[in-house]
């Protein structure tokens, strides 16, 4: 027991709480604050596990973008949320049954898990030593798993085009700058010379 | 390397899905809670892989929790815009009233 087994502990037990509250929170609002604590929780355990440079991709995407993006949403949405809560104490005895065997299911076939020396003697891209977490995952991710990468950002952009059509809606009515129209426009069609006698005007 | 073995962060992560799992399962009617949900089955995946990685010595489960995390925001950023969407054209979000396209 050191301080590692403190900070798993602490981590890990304010990790399931958050994500208790997350799911019994009455408001969505709340919902989302607990869900950015059990993310700074879990990057914590990445640390923990040596991998920084995912622990704060976690904070900076999913505390930074993905929750508040989440925040958004909810504030934005003038939404009657006690009708939505309804059916949470009707569905718990089949619900907590489900978990309650999905648990301990899992807990049974990872609780005694150990590592045997094939999987050690086969892995695919062991950790070079002497060097830190986000320098050898840059190697491997821009050699090894480059296509998977590039395929990775069009998925990002996918959603994001994805994102802006289905949300983006044009108003009838609003005068728009038309850039090809100005662009076509030459002195010879824009500007007219005219010879105005004295006090008469055109 | 820890004084934590690995089966302990799997189990951590086991409780994190089931977790995930009834937050679906009971709230089922409102879609953000359900979404939020999906999110925490995904950081429970991502820890299953990370502590996999770390306890193996092998840099793979962590470019894969990477994709994996590319993937959720992907999911997240078009799961609400469809919400928004949809909440333009029916005024609700409640699961129960998705049933335009059924015909």
């Amino acid at each position: 027991m050191g301080g590692t087994a403190l900070f798993f502990y602490l981590f890990s037990t304010v990790m399931i709480g958050a994500a208790f509250m997350v799911i019994s929170s009455r408001n969505p609002v709340h919902s989302v604050l607990f869900l950015i604590l059990a993310f700074f929780n879990a990057a914590g355990l990445f640390v923990l596990l040596g991998a920084e440079f995912l622990a704060m991709i976690l904070v900076v995407v999913y505390v930074g973008a993905v929750a508040v993006l989440f925040l958004f949403v909810v504030m934005m949405l003038d939404v009657d949320f006690a009708e939505l809560e309804k059916g949470f104490w009707q569905y718990l005895p089949v619900g907590g049954t489900l978990v309650l065997v999905v648990l301990i299911e899992v807990a049974l076939s990872v609780g005694a898990w150990s590592i045997g020396p094939i999987s050690i003697a086969n892995v695919a891209t062991p950790m070079p030593p002497g060097m830190t977490n986000t320098m050898a995952l840059g190697r491997v991710l821009y050699t090894q798993y480059f296509y998977l990468f590039q395929a990775a950002g069009f998925i990002l952009l996918t959603a994001m085009i994805g994102a802006i059509v289905l949300t983006l809606r044009h108003k009838v009515g609003v005068k728009r700058q038309n850039v090809a129209m100005q662009n076509a426009r030459t002195p010879a069609e824009a500007v007219e010379v005219r010879k105005v006698a004295s006090r008469q005007g055109i | 390397m820890l004084t934590i073995s690995l089966s302990q962060f799997l189990i951590v992560a086991a409780i994190l899905f089931t977790l995930g799992v009834a937050g679906i399962v009971l709230n089922h009617k409102n879609i953000i809670i359900v979404l939020m949900s999906v999110e925490l089955i995904l950081l429970s995946v991502n820890i299953n892989l990370v502590a996999f990685s770390a306890f193996l010595g092998d840099l793979t489960g962590q470019v894969f929790a990477l994709f994996i995390l590319t993937v959720a925001a992907a999911e997240a950023a078009i799961g609400l815009a469809i919400l928004v969407c949809y909440y333009r054209n029916r005024g609700s979000i409640a699961i129960d009233d998705i049933n335009m396209m059924k015909g």
